[in-house]
């Protein structure tokens, strides 16, 4: 059994300055509650890596949805991220210079996140040759293979990832709704503790395990809106 | 031309898919293609956050916008026989060769093919997203854009914004006519018969071969 926590005491896990994996895209699959809690929170000089920094509403109409939480407290000094577009307050906080973004294609993300919890060296990849990206942080030099010239990528990790999944067992196997899924499964390996938000927690043997999307084992703190238990 | 010109360049793309087509299309312009696609012809959309497949946009009493999504983080549905991916297996299927198509708009095109579309430095910068996976990994790449900006020529001897991908892009469609790539550079094949050879060459800042076979589009 998994140690199942609130929302606030899964902010609380989480230091100033520490880097932490975000899952959803646009706001879709954010851990919403964790995130919410880390707010109030206001634990800063957050390294955030994650698709992007959602939304200021949501489809609901929810304000700041998920991730824009963060990005509007100010709590991020540094966001890796693929596309910041629809959040217009992470240009004006890059603009000002309290805010650093590092811009990665989605794919060459997805899979340097991959090589960092499947322990891989890196990625060698075509995306991204002859344009700006080449000159990132995250590029370590190309390499030729029969003709053709790879970009040569460092894994990614981060202390914490914040991931959410539709059903949580007791052991921590989750399984994702619909689009949510996107980048929560892979960091899911690629963090030094993964904290997991249940939309529903649910008992073991509940998910048939053939339809286990996470194991289990990946996951370090599950996070019940409904509080400890 | 009886349609706004964004509406005939996409029935002109309409006739670049083939049934069974593995599709991604970018945002803006590209989402009216599928309403041009022929009766016969069943395309299936790839969402690169993890739609393969997908549907109709759904109505609000269908919607559940927290959990089902476009990549643009609006309602999406799954049409029958489509599928959720995680967003490791969607770009493998991008970066793998397994997208037939994307088609994209753009800010720059060359006659090499480099494309620029997704940064203006000092003024927009809302990151690549998919977008260098998708040009770099789909087997066709489709730009679908109006032919100039303002009066100004997009396609260029040489793209002057940052570089999307190099030399990635298989044909160029626009409201003045249908340009391939080829070895010897940009050749036009089809000619919106509203404009003149000319006006097409004066509104073309990269230069133009002016195809053997050159036809009127039948979009």
């Amino acid at each position: 059994m998994k140690r199942v926590i609130s929302p606030q005491d899964a902010a609380a896990l989480i230091p100033a300055g520490a880097s932490v994996m975000v899952g959803g895209f646009m706001g879709c699959g954010n851990a919403h509650a964790v995130l919410a809690a880390l707010a109030e929170a206001e634990t800063g000089d957050l390294t955030v890596i994650s698709n992007d920094a959602s939304m200021l509403n949501g489809p609901n109409g929810e304000e700041y949805y998920g991730l824009a939480k963060l990005v509007h407290n100010r709590q991020i000094k540094k966001l890796i991220a693929t596309h910041v577009g629809l959040n217009p307050e992470v240009a004006e906080q890059m603009n000002d210079g309290t805010l650093e973004v590092v811009l990665i294609p989605q794919g060459s993300m997805a899979e340097m996140i991959r090589a960092g919890g499947a322990g891989l060296g890196g990625v060698l990849t075509t995306t991204g040759y002859g344009t700006p990206v080449q000159g990132g942080m995250h590029v370590h030099g190309t390499i030729d293979i029969n003709g053709k010239t790879y970009l040569v990528e460092l894994p990614l990790r981060a202390d914490y990832a914040i991931i959410s999944g539709h059903f949580i067992d007791q052991t921590g196997n989750i399984w994702y709704k619909g689009t949510t899924r996107n980048f929560n499964q892979v960091m899911a390996t690629a963090a030094d503790t993964v904290i997991a938000e249940a939309d529903n927690l649910v008992a073991i043997g509940d998910i048939v395990p053939e339809n286990v999307m996470t194991p289990g084992v990946l996951v370090d703190y599950i996070v019940s809106k409904g509080g400890n238990q | 031309m009886q349609v706004t010109p964004k509406a005939y360049i996409a029935a002109r793309v309409a006739k670049e898919l083939r049934d069974g087509d593995v599709v991604n299309l970018g945002i803006g312009l590209p989402t009216m293609i599928p309403s041009f696609l022929p009766r016969d012809v069943h395309i299936i959309l790839q969402s690169e956050n993890g739609i393969v497949g997908t549907g109709p946009k759904p109505d609000s009493e269908h919607a559940e916008p927290n959990y089902v999504t476009d990549a643009g983080g609006q309602p999406a549905s799954v049409a029958p026989g489509g599928c959720f991916i995680d967003s490791c297996t969607s770009f493998g299927l991008i970066r793998g060769g397994h997208v037939d198509c994307t088609v994209l708009g753009a800010l720059e095109v060359d006659q090499e093919g480099n494309l620029a579309n997704w940064i203006i430095p000092g003024k927009k910068v809302p990151g690549m997203g998919g977008a260098m996976d998708l040009v770099a990994g789909a087997k066709k790449v489709v730009i679908a854009m109006e032919h100039t900006a303002r009066g100004n020529p997009k396609i260029l001897h040489k793209c002057r914004l940052p570089l999307t991908a190099v030399k990635c892009v298989d044909i160029i469609i626009t409201e003045m006519g249908v340009i391939q790539l080829t070895e010897d550079g940009l050749e036009l094949v089809e000619y919106n018969p509203d404009f003149t050879i000319e006006e097409i060459r004066a509104a073309t800042e990269a230069t133009l071969i002016i195809s053997k076979s050159l036809c009127p589009i039948t979009p």
